[in-house]
């Protein structure tokens, strides 16, 4: 994985000090707190219901050891005792003191971390598929690309006051596994007619309170081309992107009002300026970032070995984790590992100090001393040999980290909704307990297959219920939680928007309407078909049937 | 209010006008117009000959004044709030599109904590709230510009941008030469 050199170092070490200059202004009253707070912002220190949360960057999802157990002692040093994995491959901590912050930037800082644009209208972390460089649909690793744009993203000085904020993901694979085309820019890396590669460039998707799958500007951008045509796009925002209102200032709104040909069009010319010129790095740079995300030395393996098989045959509840929790890997004999961060009836994408501490070592045993992040609020261990996976879930099994539940109705995604958030409207980590709860058996989960079910607290869709297949949003109606639902969302490569199947529940009722819809579509499914599929044969029609027909 | 320029606080000799009916000062007081003014005036102020400056808001695009920049001694560009960011944009269009070479002035909600990115965007003069001293004005301004110095963008200042600092120092190692 990528390694700072002293460049990078320096520019995270003088942005700690920077900050603590700044938090001493604001302790000493130099500062009011409006005038503290874009500076905070700009440092993804946030102002909650109940206390500050500190939320730190993990581009591309991609950890170290060294890095998470890093991440661990902050928990326990300066918080309690654990953390919280969002959608956009960040972490947060939810009880930091203000006087701590610059220490915790510090200790970041000492592993190659740093809290950078998580928060304020500026290019946001750049996400990329958690499987990068290990997926066997992969045209090319899209953490180079990511990590040249996490640079060039950073203190950007054009860029950092943008009209909102500004969410670029990135994926080398044919599958989507990032929701690229939900970002503000989706990259996805291709080939061309003569195999060169190069970018499908996405523009305008995004969820909140106007949700929109994004477009395809340009069919094909030959990649050393790529920070020049970022530069354009975020050109054209920058200066005519909507400022009066916020919920019109994503540059979903600004595509959408502008039309994507007229927009492409002053893309494009903004390019032609500026696509010669000193923006784009030189093909060395572009090599020595490569160089740190060469594979590691992986050893001739063969696939599905006897002692592995063995295991799968004698030890069925093994075998129901492998089935679900584990992803195929473009090398015999590796296994791509899973780790639900969704115990039934946990909250989604905590994990606790000792948690974070055991995977880490686990990693550094089994995984080439890497973790990835996913944006679904779960981990994922990348270089496993099938021949370790056994040891590995007995290990996990431990920690009360081997649920065989992922894509399972019981892999929430969940924003921290009204427990933790200033904006939210409605709580949202005690429903998904209830569903997870409600769905506890696992054999139960298994046959109902592949469903990806999201929750949010309120219209900024933190928890995507957009592109959930069966989305909840949190409302508030006269001071009571309400929670309406979508159906038939998804996030992936046939990215689409869910439609709401009727009137909203109270949250005693959400629980029992989510069993009606999975009965629904077990009733109605034919061949083994996913909830998905079904959804989209059958429509909205008999799911508000069996929810409000008697009604 | 207070300018800086080229890190110095210096007295300011122009007169802003921005209605389009209001009085200009003699004709050999420089003075900074609104584009309404310049576009309503334009042969009356070319045939002044004292230096003429252009004050542009955040919605209005220097693109427009294009061919007009040899009359202009000056650009102020406005920032309403620090929040707004168009000005940024409108500053690398002067330096880098059209080559623009002469005083340009964030006016505004100009705050120390974002004259970093200013000055990278091609701004060489700042308008800044008088507090205390000058001395002690130049020294928060000294202060601000001095917290980063690691850059990873090509922009129109004078930085050389990480990428290429980390090109040079392997070509200095491959010929011998670093240290």
């Amino acid at each position: 994985m990528y390694r700072y050199d002293e460049f990078d170092q320096r520019l995270v070490d003088q942005r700690v000090a920077q900050f603590r200059d700044q938090v001493a202004r604001r302790l000493s009253g130099e500062l009011t707190e409006d005038e503290f707070k874009p500076l905070r912002l700009m440092n993804g220190l946030y102002l909650q219901l109940h206390a500050y949360m500190l939320r730190v960057a993990i581009p591309y999802g991609t950890l170290s050891s060294r890095q998470l157990h890093q991440l661990a002692h902050i928990a326990r040093r300066y918080d309690r005792g654990f953390a919280h994995f969002t959608t956009r491959q960040n972490i947060q901590y939810n009880w930091p003191r203000l006087e701590d912050t610059p220490d915790i930037l510090a200790e970041l800082a000492s592993v190659e971390m740093h809290a950078i644009q998580t928060s304020g209208n500026c290019i946001r972390n750049t996400t990329a598929d958690q499987y990068a460089g290990v997926a066997a649909d992969e045209v090319e690793d899209p953490r180079i690309h990511a990590e040249v744009i996490r640079q060039w993203s950073t203190l950007h000085p054009e860029f950092s006051f943008l009209p909102r904020k500004f969410k670029i993901a990135v994926t080398g694979a044919q599958h989507d596994r990032a929701a690229i085309r939900v970002h503000d820019i989706g990259l996805v890396i291709r080939r061309d007619a003569n195999a060169n590669v190069g970018f499908e460039v996405v523009v305008g998707g995004g969820l909140g309170r106007t949700p929109m799958v994004g477009k395809t500007i340009r069919e094909f951008l030959p990649k050393q081309y790529l920070l020049s045509y970022l530069e354009a796009i975020l050109r054209v925002y920058n200066q005519l992107g909507r400022r009066d209102n916020k919920y019109k200032a994503r540059v979903k709104i600004l595509v959408h009002e502008t039309g994507v040909e007229e927009f492409t069009e002053m893309v494009e010319t903004e390019w032609r300026h500026i696509r010669d010129g000193a923006i784009d790095l030189p093909a060395e740079e572009v090599a020595r970032i490569r160089a740190y995300f060469a594979a590691p030395d992986y050893q001739t393996l063969s696939a599905a070995p006897p002692e592995y098989t063995a295991k799968l045959a004698a030890d069925p509840t093994f075998a129901d984790w492998v089935r679900t929790n584990i992803a195929a890997h473009k090398v015999p004999g590796y296994a791509i590992v899973n780790i639900s961060l969704k115990p039934i009836g946990g909250i989604p994408g905590d994990a606790t100090a000792d948690q974070m501490d055991a995977i880490a070592d686990l990693a550094a045993l089994y995984s080439d001393r890497e973790i990835r992040v996913t944006h679904e609020q779960n981990l994922v261990l990348p270089y496993v040999r099938q021949t370790d996976l056994y040891l590995l879930w007995q290990e996990l099994r431990r920690q009360g980290l081997a649920t065989a539940n992922l894509n399972l109705i019981s892999d929430i995604i969940a924003c921290p909704g009204l427990d933790y958030c200033a904006l939210a409207n409605a709580r949202s980590i005690p429903v998904a307990q209830q569903i997870s709860e409600r769905f506890a058996d696992l054999k139960r989960q298994h046959d109902i297959g592949e469903l990806r079910l999201k929750i949010s607290g309120c219209i900024n869709a933190c928890g995507h219920h957009h592109v959930g297949n069966i989305g909840i949003l949190g409302v508030d109606r006269r001071g009571e939680e309400y929670y309406q639902i979508t159906l038939g969302g998804t996030p992936d490569e046939q990215a689409a928007i869910g439609t709401i199947v009727g009137p909203a529940f109270a949250s005693d009722q959400v629980v029992d309407a989510v069993e009606t819809i999975v009965d629904t579509y077990v009733g109605q499914r034919q061949d083994g078909e996913l909830f998905i599929d079904t959804y989209r044969r059958i429509g909205n029609a008999p799911f508000k049937e069996s929810l409000y027909g008697n009604h | 209010m207070a300018i800086i320029k080229h890190s110095q606080v210096v007295e300011d000799p122009w007169t802003t006008v921005t209605a389009v009916d209001d009085p200009l000062p003699s004709n050999d007081q420089p003075v900074i117009v609104s584009l309404a003014r310049w576009q309503a005036d334009r042969a009356a102020l070319i045939a002044r000959r004292s230096p003429l400056g252009l004050r542009l808001s955040s919605a209005e695009s220097p693109a427009v004044v294009a061919d007009d920049l040899a009359y202009f001694e000056l650009f102020a560009l406005e920032f309403p709030a620090f929040t707004d960011g168009r000005a940024y944009s409108h500053a690398r269009l002067l330096r880098e599109r059209y080559g623009y070479s002469g005083e340009i002035r964030a006016v505004g909600h100009v705050l120390r904590d974002q004259l970093i990115f200013m000055r990278r965007c091609g701004f060489d003069a700042f308008e800044v709230p008088r507090s205390g001293d000058a001395a002690a004005a130049l020294a928060q301004f000294q202060a601000a510009l001095s917290e980063i110095d690691v850059w990873y963008q090509t922009a129109p200042d004078a930085q050389t941008p990480v990428f290429a600092r980390r090109q040079h120092m392997s070509e200095a190692f491959l010929n011998g030469t670093a240290g």
